[in-house]
């Protein structure tokens, strides 16, 4: 293992640019360079130089809390002028007539995006081997998954391209790439950040958040992303907190519920162990660790399985053939239009999703299964609004596993949702977690997930950082053969 | 449960998917285990509880109802893999 540079960070790019020792064009050309150097991860769908290397070459000194820093996004931020194909061959060729909410905000911050990153097909995966342009591969070990469905975005980070890279968490999909590409996931309270132009999978559970090295760079991020937005209905009007300033607030105090439900059947055992030693460094520096239940954890796959398919069904409807993506070649008729345009466009993972969706949604199943999952979903919400009335943060393992061998999994997809049962609840109660990275297992790493009550992101961000300051396991590097 | 493939057939009419033979056989499968899995929920006693469409609908607004953007429709239609003359093309529907 190696270890990653100063200039490997938001902030340690930040200091650089602000001393003068590099100039933003330098630091653009530095992660193109990477990015080529690491063409064989397939991280990237669409690079963009040009744009990228202008924008640096034009920033005022001024430019803004992120000026010079280049990022890549999950390619299913719309971004003007630049192809968003959410990693589907139906937006293979979709290029987007406006900047998503997200994109404009990192704009204005001055932030230099250099490409789009590979992602499962319309977010929808756990391993990044759903995408039409192929598996993004581990920069920890090139024969195994960097996690999905932000994969391309943690593989980037990992491997020292961009310092921060956005993505987008419907189940886990920003937490638990980053579990297993060894960096920071952050996904916000639902709500905290815009999902205007932000391409819907599921949208009471879609949220965009942010990959990077440490808490300090997703607090910089967040802070330049977060907050109303009146092309979102769904976005809170709620001040956003000052996310750096409380960053040094500590853990001294703290309580951190340890999820024994998040410890459940089917952790590796060396994970559990792994994460239980991190939530030991937290108590050396103060915090005060108490066992706490979920008793209604284990129903969040079946309700997910209901809830996130009927929303995608719905929301995957508009491609069809006429206004924009894939279209069918001599289509006979409107429907053979609609059929063929939508069989071809889509995978398979999207395909199995969206007749799920149909089949809970459809004549008689109504209330059977899409109802019932609601309620479920309110029992689920409520498990932590109990449970946050008794410590400030949760804690368990981020993913059960370290990352796993490409086609290890793609034969069980059931298996493959399994997997995500810490992450997903998180997102059926709409609260914000994050993934630190936590230790080593066999060489990989592993996360340790933290979550907030509701709009608690600067409590979680500082226990986070703690973290950091106390330990090292995010400043370890894939080796240089890797 | 398992599916029979008249329900498969009609699944995949409403979802508007062209579906082969042998694509629908091995999307009903994983389908089939699907439910399996998401019947757990019928065991679960849900009374009183409130349905969760949406987890945090304090603190949003609605924007006023004005219009705020310029006629895109010429970009809009430019997306458009068939369009002419300020229209989306199909194929003839009515003969």
């Amino acid at each position: 293992m190696s270890r990653i540079e100063a200039l490997d960070t938001v902030s340690g790019q930040l200091a650089a640019l602000a001393a003068g020792s590099v100039v933003a064009i330098t630091l653009a050309e530095r992660s193109l360079e990477r990015a080529a150097a690491h063409a064989a991860l397939n991280a990237l769908i669409t690079t963009t130089a040009d744009a990228g290397l202008a924008t640096a070459a034009r920033l005022p000194a001024s430019g803004g809390p992120l000026a010079g820093v280049p990022f890549a996004h999950k390619d299913l931020f719309c971004t003007r002028g630049v192809r968003t194909t959410c990693g589907s061959r139906m937006l293979a060729d979709f290029i987007a007539p406006y900047d998503a909410t997200v994109a404009e905000r990192l704009n204005a911050a001055g932030a230099v995006c250099i490409g789009k990153a590979n992602m499962d097909e319309f977010a929808m995966g756990s391993s990044n081997e759903n995408s039409f342009f192929g598996p993004v591969r581990n920069p920890w070990d090139r024969q195994r998954v960097p996690g999905g469905s932000s994969g391309g975005s943690a593989a980037l980070v990992a491997a020292g391209v961009v310092p921060f890279a956005t993505g987008s968490d419907t189940g886990g999909s920003v937490r638990q790439p980053a579990a297993l590409c060894g960096v920071v996931g952050f996904k916000p309270t639902y709500g905290r950040v815009s999902r205007y132009g932000m391409v819907a999978y599921a949208s009471s559970l879609d949220q965009a958040g942010v990959l990077a090295h440490t808490a300090e760079d997703c607090a910089r991020v967040l802070a330049a992303i977060a907050g109303a937005d009146p092309r979102d209905a769904t976005c809170s009007t709620r001040p956003v907190d000052d996310y750096v300033g409380v960053l040094g607030s500590g853990v001294r105090g703290l309580r951190i519920g340890v999820v024994a439900e998040y410890f459940g059947a089917g952790v590796d055992p060396a994970v559990a162990q792994t994460v239980r030693g991190a939530l030991q460094v937290l108590e050396r520096e103060g915090a005060v660790l108490v066992d706490v239940r979920l008793p209604s954890l284990p129903l969040s796959i079946p309700a997910y399985y209901v809830l996130a398919p009927a929303e995608a069904s719905s929301n995957l409807a508009r491609y069809d053939g006429v206004r924009f993506g894939h279209r069918c070649d001599a289509p006979t008729d409107l429907a053979d239009l609609y059929g063929r345009s939508r069989a071809e466009g889509f995978g398979t993972e999207v395909k199995r999703r969206i007749l799920a969706g149909t089949y809970v949604l459809s004549a008689g199943y109504y209330d059977a299964y899409y109802r019932r999952a609601q309620r479920v979903r309110r029992l689920i919400a409520n498990d932590y609004l109990r449970a946050f009335t008794e410590v400030d943060l949760l804690a368990g393992p981020t993913a059960p596993g370290v990352a796993f061998a490409l086609g290890e999994k793609t034969a069980d997809p059931l298996a493959m949702y399994a997997a995500d049962v810490n992450t997903v609840a998180v997102n059926l109660a709409g609260l914000p977690a994050i993934s630190v990275p936590a230790g080593f297992v066999a060489g990989l790493p592993v996360g340790l997930q933290l979550v907030g009550p509701a709009f608690g992101e600067a409590r979680l961000l500082a226990a986070a950082h703690a973290l950091q300051l106390a330990s090292d396991w995010h400043l370890q590097a894939p080796g240089a053969a890797a | 449960m398992a599916l029979d493939s008249a329900t498969l057939v009609h699944l995949a009419r409403l979802a508007r998917l062209s579906l082969g033979e042998s694509e629908r056989g091995l999307l009903g499968t994983d389908l089939d285990r699907t439910l399996a899995m998401i019947d757990q929920l019928q065991q679960i006693d849900v009374n009183g509880l409130e349905p969760l469409a949406q987890p945090q609908a304090s603190d949003t607004e609605n924007r006023g109802d004005s219009v705020t953007e310029d006629d895109h429709s010429a970009q809009f239609l430019g997306l458009s893999p068939a369009a002419e003359g300020g229209y989306f093309l199909v194929p003839k529907v009515i003969e």
